[in-house]
């Protein structure tokens, strides 16, 4: 009897510790999501999968434009790659979703843009070609505005889908923008090395060998 | 007269946001960049962190170019291409 009593109070003390462990963790588990957000796009996993959107994507381009002039190639490489390396953030941060949907505006608003001016579709699909002029502009402008919220707007155009976003936001994204732009240039720079190798060695006479060279035979 | 954190508050449409909130952020963004992190120094200041954000982000931007210059030309040679492309789907 004495431990049927008993028992209900130290399952409600046992709760309440849990209920408090489970809040503390769930608050450093934000922290290291946020964290693990950026240590996300070091793993060589990450690179893997976005290494196959891009092959995909690539494929895609090559079936669509058989013959491509090299700046359109190009370009077209460029904008897959930024497609691929969008889909690869799966949507929770807001340049990955500015760059999926601005294909969307840039297909629907082609004859307005196209009036208005390369400044706004270069904006939109972050190319900086057109980006000094304006830089210059607001330079003449600047004395009323701090030095940092000046460095923070350049930054909010560099990076897409941050032009109208408040101060942390901007840099809350453009941490996030910088590792996935890393990694995006370590995949891409070790596929070209993978095309250019074997591309090389298709074209001798001989088929190359795909594995690495075998160990030279120690039995003699 | 207004002082930086009310005027910075204003400009952020209301909600307030703390310069130890900027100075945080703007340190994780300083640990990111490679140039500051290897060069030791704690006391760099905001705008410089910025400016070589912005620099990075260029020069990364500047770098995917030239690879999609490459690798478009490195696909344009088809039959190589696809042969090439199948191979190194299969080493992955």
């Amino acid at each position: 009897m004495a431990s049927v009593i008993t028992n209900p109070v130290t399952n409600t003390n046992l709760d309440r510790s849990k209920r408090r462990k489970k809040k503390k963790s769930m608050i450093k588990e934000n922290r290291q999501s946020q964290n693990q957000n950026h240590a996300r796009w070091k793993t060589e996993a990450q690179q893997q999968i976005y290494s196959s959107k891009l092959l995909q994507a690539l494929n895609q381009v090559s079936l669509n434009s058989p013959s491509p002039s090299a700046p359109r190639g190009g370009r077209a490489v460029r904008e897959a790659a930024d497609r691929a390396l969008a889909v690869a953030a799966k949507g929770r941060t807001r340049w990955s979703r500015a760059i999926l949907t601005s294909r969307l505006k840039l297909k629907f608003r082609k004859q307005k843009r196209q009036r208005g001016s390369a400044a706004a579709v270069a904006a939109i699909t972050g190319t900086s070609r057109s980006k000094k002029p304006r830089v210059s502009v607001l330079k003449l402008k600047a004395k009323g505005i701090p030095t940092v919220q000046r460095k923070v707007k350049v930054l909010g155009r560099l990076v897409p889908g941050c032009r109208k976003q408040p101060l942390p936001i901007i840099l809350e994204e453009a941490t996030d923008y910088i590792a996935a732009l890393e990694m995006q240039v370590r995949a891409m720079s070790a596929l070209a090395e993978l095309l250019s190798g074997s591309g090389a060695a298709s074209t001798s006479s001989a088929p190359p060998p795909q594995s690495p060279p075998p160990p030279p035979p120690t039995i003699q | 007269m207004s002082s930086r954190r009310s005027r910075s508050s204003r400009q952020s449409g209301g909600s307030r946001i703390t310069d130890d909130q900027i100075n945080d952020l703007v340190a994780k963004l300083q640990q990111l960049l490679p140039e500051i992190r290897n060069r030791h120094s704690d006391k760099v200041s905001a705008a410089k962190v910025l400016q070589e954000t912005c620099n990075y982000i260029r020069s990364l931007h500047r770098e995917v170019d030239d690879l999609s210059e490459r690798l478009s030309e490195l696909l344009a040679t088809t039959d190589n291409a696809q042969a090439a492309i199948i191979r190194s789907l299969l080493m992955q």
